[in-house]
């Protein structure tokens, strides 16, 4: 089954919404909690930084029996440096963004730690484009 | 199967007065509420026993059942539970002490205080707090808390903490003292007196378990009206009274213990204190998403104001709690040398005990239990919703079109049941049938 939601940029109020609106689908479903919190806690990081970081962008949802796919898409800037966007710590993250609580640098790695399988396509002044994919447990 | 594995659900809706208006259904918090024939019904699976349903009733349909009075008199020693929230119901020309003795006066022949308890915990030395498996832990002791984590938010369960209530200590401690001084244990009947739907139905709960802590429960709302009475009976003839009773020890940290940051109060490290349903909700979901920051415990309260606010106490909340505020300061600071020493001598089995049963998941957010066939419902789920006009009106007896979808997609509902859709396209309904399926409503 496929889920579809658009994020915009900048709009912190409802930075959140989409991964929630996921967790009850999931629930649901009667995937293992542990699945679930794991899902959630990558899909987070990336619908924020489609917020913080992005000029806005969608996400969709894949859902099978055994298996979540999650495509975090943005429409850009892009980042230049993948390898120091990924260190824990490194942040860009301007003072509004800081303000609102974000900014510690620890959402991609935690999107790495965990997902089963992690695609990110990305480059200066181009999209993000994300891919997760959660194996999931049998026999919630 | 493990006895904690169903709820007793106390709320019972009068099908007399119940007009089906739908008040109830659209603030239940965990959608429990459907109307069926025109009347309200409860789904156990999801009922928390909140009671906002029952406050939110314009004609007072939903009750709370009650057990007899009369019931503690098959006991001998008739021991009395009663929360500091008690003495809040009144005004404060009815002293503590009159409303003690009005309980010795209805039959009781030794009466405690629920939160005793806390003090007992402090004299063995104990942590409050690390009774769970996980951080941030859970308090346990609002039952309509726990009940919401088993049905929604069953990842949280290793947080709660496994220690028993106080009320449930000071009932282990006076078993045992009453059993020391000779009483048969067979003998002793103990009673707690519950403010809310919720402790209800914990009681008849765990009442239905052999060797049950407690044998009964007293509604706080009907308790108060025959103390009332009974207070205003004494003082009238009050050199008749032979006896006085004293005002049961409780120190005073703990007789504020119910109100609002009450348990977490003493705690050394990160704790905080929600009160409110909702705001209850709202926080859970940060925890389950591992957002919570650096909080290491939580005080959980269903109502609003904490207990005060439970649904039988009859006393305006805010009043209820300034009066256990100044009542709290006459009670003692610490706790007497011979009475320490005394709960010091029930310390092995009070330790013991002191960890009640892990609580079961109560899933009733799935679809199916099979992933698979989970997902299948939800894709008709999704197309359901599509068709229904979404403007959630609750005529059909469903919360929502959401809900509505859920149920055609389970087979336990029908799309006919939408009279928006009747209205407006009574010609599609057959062949909306035929894709969905007619189903005759079972209940
Ligand atoms: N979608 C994106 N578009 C552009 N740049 C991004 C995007 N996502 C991440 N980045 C860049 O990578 C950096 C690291 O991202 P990461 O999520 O790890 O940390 P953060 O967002 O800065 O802080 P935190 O996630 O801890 O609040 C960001 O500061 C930003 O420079
Ligand atoms: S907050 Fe207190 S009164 Fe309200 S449901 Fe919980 S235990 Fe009962
Ligand atoms: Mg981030």
């Amino acid at each position: 089954m496929h889920l579809n939601y658009s994020v915009k940029a900048r709009d912190f109020t409802s930075a959140g919404s989409v991964s929630s609106a996921i967790k009850k689908v999931l629930k649901q479903l009667n995937i293992p909690p542990a699945d679930i919190k794991r899902i959630i806690v990558a899909l987070y990081e990336a619908e924020v930084n489609i917020v913080a970081h992005s000029y806005g962008g969608t996400i969709e949802c894949e859902l099978s029996h055994d298996r979540i796919e999650l495509t975090i898409s943005d429409e850009g800037p892009g980042i230049s440096d993948l390898t120091m966007a990924m260190t824990e710590g490194y942040s860009t993250a301007t003072e509004e963004v800081r303000e609102m609580g974000f900014g510690a640098g620890m959402g991609l790695s935690n999107i790495k730690k965990n997902s089963d399988v992690l695609a990110i396509d990305t480059a200066a002044d181009s999209p993000t484009i994300i891919h997760m994919t959660f194996n999931l447990k049998q026999g919630g | 199967m493990d006895s904690r594995s169903f709820f007793h659900h106390a709320l019972t809706v009068d099908r007399e007065k119940c007009r089906g208006c739908t008040h109830c259904m659209k603030k239940c918090p965990t959608q429990a509420i459907r109307i069926i024939n025109g009347k309200a019904h409860v789904d156990p699976k999801r009922c928390i026993d909140c009671g906002v349903c029952m406050d939110v009733c314009p004609h007072k349909a939903i009750g709370i059942e009650q057990e007899r009075f009369n019931q503690i008199f098959t006991y001998p020693r008739r021991v009395a539970i009663i929360p500091s929230l008690l003495i809040g119901q009144f005004e404060e020309e009815y002293s503590e002490e009159q409303i003690i003795n009005a309980l010795y006066d209805l039959g009781f022949t030794d009466v405690y205080y629920g939160e005793f308890g806390a003090d007992i915990l402090r004299v063995l030395g104990k942590s409050t707090s690390g009774y769970a498996d996980e951080t941030p832990v859970i308090s346990s002791y609002c039952p309509a808390v726990i009940r919401l984590i088993q049905l929604s938010y069953p990842s949280l369960l290793p947080n709660v903490n496994l220690l028993r209530t106080p009320a449930q200590i000071t009932a282990l401690y006076v078993r045992e003292k009453l059993e020391r001084e000779g009483v048969d244990s067979e003998d002793i009947g103990i009673f707690y007196v519950s403010g809310c739907a919720a402790k209800v139905g914990q009681i008849l709960t765990w009442k239905s378990k052999k060797n049950s802590l407690i044998q009964g429960g007293l509604n706080l709302d009907t308790l108060c009206n025959i103390l009332l009475e009974s207070v205003k009976k004494h003082s009238v003839n009050d050199k008749e009274r032979r006896t006085y009773h004293p005002v049961p020890f409780i120190t005073e940290q703990s007789f504020l213990w119910s109100l609002v940051g009450g348990e977490s109060r003493e705690m050394s490290h990160r704790t905080l204190a929600i009160d409110e349903i909702h705001n209850v909700t709202e926080f859970l979901e940060l925890v389950e998403d591992d957002r919570h920051e650096e909080i290491d415990f939580l005080e959980l309260r269903s109502c609003d104001t904490g207990c005060t606010g439970g649904i039988l106490a009859p006393r305006n909340r805010f009043l209820a709690t300034q009066r256990i505020r100044y009542q709290a300061t006459k009670h003692p600071s610490s706790i007497p040398r011979e009475l320490s020493d005394e709960i010091l001598s029930f310390k092995d089995t009070l330790i013991r005990e002191i960890k009640g049963e892990r609580f079961p998941q109560h899933h009733a957010l799935q679809l199916d239990t099979d992933p698979q066939r989970a997902l299948v419902k939800l894709e008709k789920v999704n197309e359901i919703e599509k068709i229904l006009p979404g403007i959630d009106c609750g005529l059909c007896g469903y919360p929502s079109c959401r809900t509505l979808s859920e149920e055609i997609a389970q087979g336990n509902a029908s799309i006919r049941s939408c009279c928006v859709l009747k209205m407006k396209h009574p010609k599609q309904f057959s062949r909306l049938e035929k894709i969905w399926g007619d189903v005759i409503q079972k209940r």
